[in-house]
């Protein structure tokens, strides 16, 4: 029987490899909050990647608790931080985008599911301040 | 001295097959691939500072405010509901079916394929909240009224097109949102009972 002549396998891979490098993103940010995201079942997905931005907010994980306390906070980032940055940050994402593309900014709020209102209308707030009007509410699909 | 033709030897490749499997692995594990998903929503634009009140006074027919309190508990139009009853209710107001006239009222409108339409697109869904709702209410509120939308636009379209509104072309996808349009405003929250 003819062996398989396998001298192009690693070519096949290699192209694979860089098919998954293309299509797929790292996880840029490490998570410092809590995060557990709502239920809902009228999802819709979110377009371009490189159009969102993502605020996360959360109870700061146990080894940030000491600094940071036990309410919920907003990372952004890297960093923990006050609802007063959020216009800067906005701000420096929006500035870091095409020109074309910035109209279609999208903010996704991935916030944890006991969240209290109030800290996510004041982000509200701070996104109606920064002309980020496009946002998501994230969540996950909910089983049945 | 002649000098000796020296065959250079052939690196052995045989296992970049494998070191390329393994970076393959790597990147596998190591990116998502998966798309975030989430409800979107358009935020009102901020209101100018010098500008005092400038609150759009909504005939009160035309307003369906759905109330969420610090327990989480919804209450509909004045009477509290479940959340289960709250997609009918929503379907009922932004339809208005019956030309009820507590219900939004309707005009005519020039729709592209559905010629002149009665719709009530006056109607608008305001959803108030305290600072001490938990989110995943809000949330749960929000879905219902997305639901709500979502099967009335569908209805319509597998009665026009035969089709889900999803899988509608744009042309036709516009249409439908003309006669439905999401109206749902979020309102500044009221602080009643925090903690």
């Amino acid at each position: 029987m003819p062996e398989l002549n396998t001298s192009s396998l690693p070519d096949l891979v290699f192209a694979f490899l860089f098919f998954i490098m293309m299509v797929t993103s790292m996880r840029e940010v490490s998570l410092m909050v809590q995060f557990r995201a709502p239920q809902a079942t009228e999802l819709q997905k979110l377009e371009k990647k490189s159009l969102v931005t993502f605020i996360y907010i959360g109870v700061p994980n146990r080894e940030y608790q000491a600094k940071m306390g036990t309410e919920a906070r907003v990372q952004l980032n890297d960093k923990i931080e006050e609802v007063s940055a959020i216009q800067d940050y906005i701000a420096q994402e929006k500035s870091s985008m095409n020109e074309e593309d910035q109209p279609y900014m999208t903010v996704s709020i991935k916030a944890d599911r006991d969240t209290k209102m109030g800290l996510i209308t004041d982000v509200k707030q701070a996104l109606r301040e920064a002309y980020a009007l496009k946002i998501s509410y994230s969540a996950t699909p909910a089983v049945n | 001295m002649a000098r000796k033709k020296r065959k250079v030897p052939g690196v052995n490749a045989s296992s970049s097959a494998d070191i390329a499997f393994m970076l393959l692995l790597f990147f596998l594990m190591t990116s998502s691939m998966d798309t975030d998903k989430g409800l979107p929503r358009r935020l009102p634009p901020p209101v100018p500072k010098d500008q005092k009140n400038n609150d759009v006074e909504i005939n009160k027919r035309n307003l369906l405010v759905v109330l969420i309190n610090s327990q989480n508990q919804i209450s509909c139009g004045g009477e509290p509901i479940d959340i289960s009853q709250l997609k009918d209710k929503a379907k009922e107001f932004i339809d208005n079916p019956y030309n009820d006239a507590n219900k939004p009222e309707k005009e005519e409108k020039e729709v592209e394929f559905f010629g002149k339409v009665m719709c009530a697109s006056k109607g608008v869904i305001s959803i108030q909240n305290d600072r001490g709702t938990q989110y995943q209410a809000y949330i749960s509120v929000q879905n219902e009224l997305a639901r709500a939308y979502n099967e009335l636009r569908d209805e319509i379209s597998r009665e026009k097109f035969g089709k889900a509104f999803a899988d509608l072309e744009d042309a036709q996808q516009k249409a439908v949102q003309e006669i439905y349009p999401q109206k749902i405003s979020e309102a500044e929250p009221k602080n009643y009972g925090e903690k």
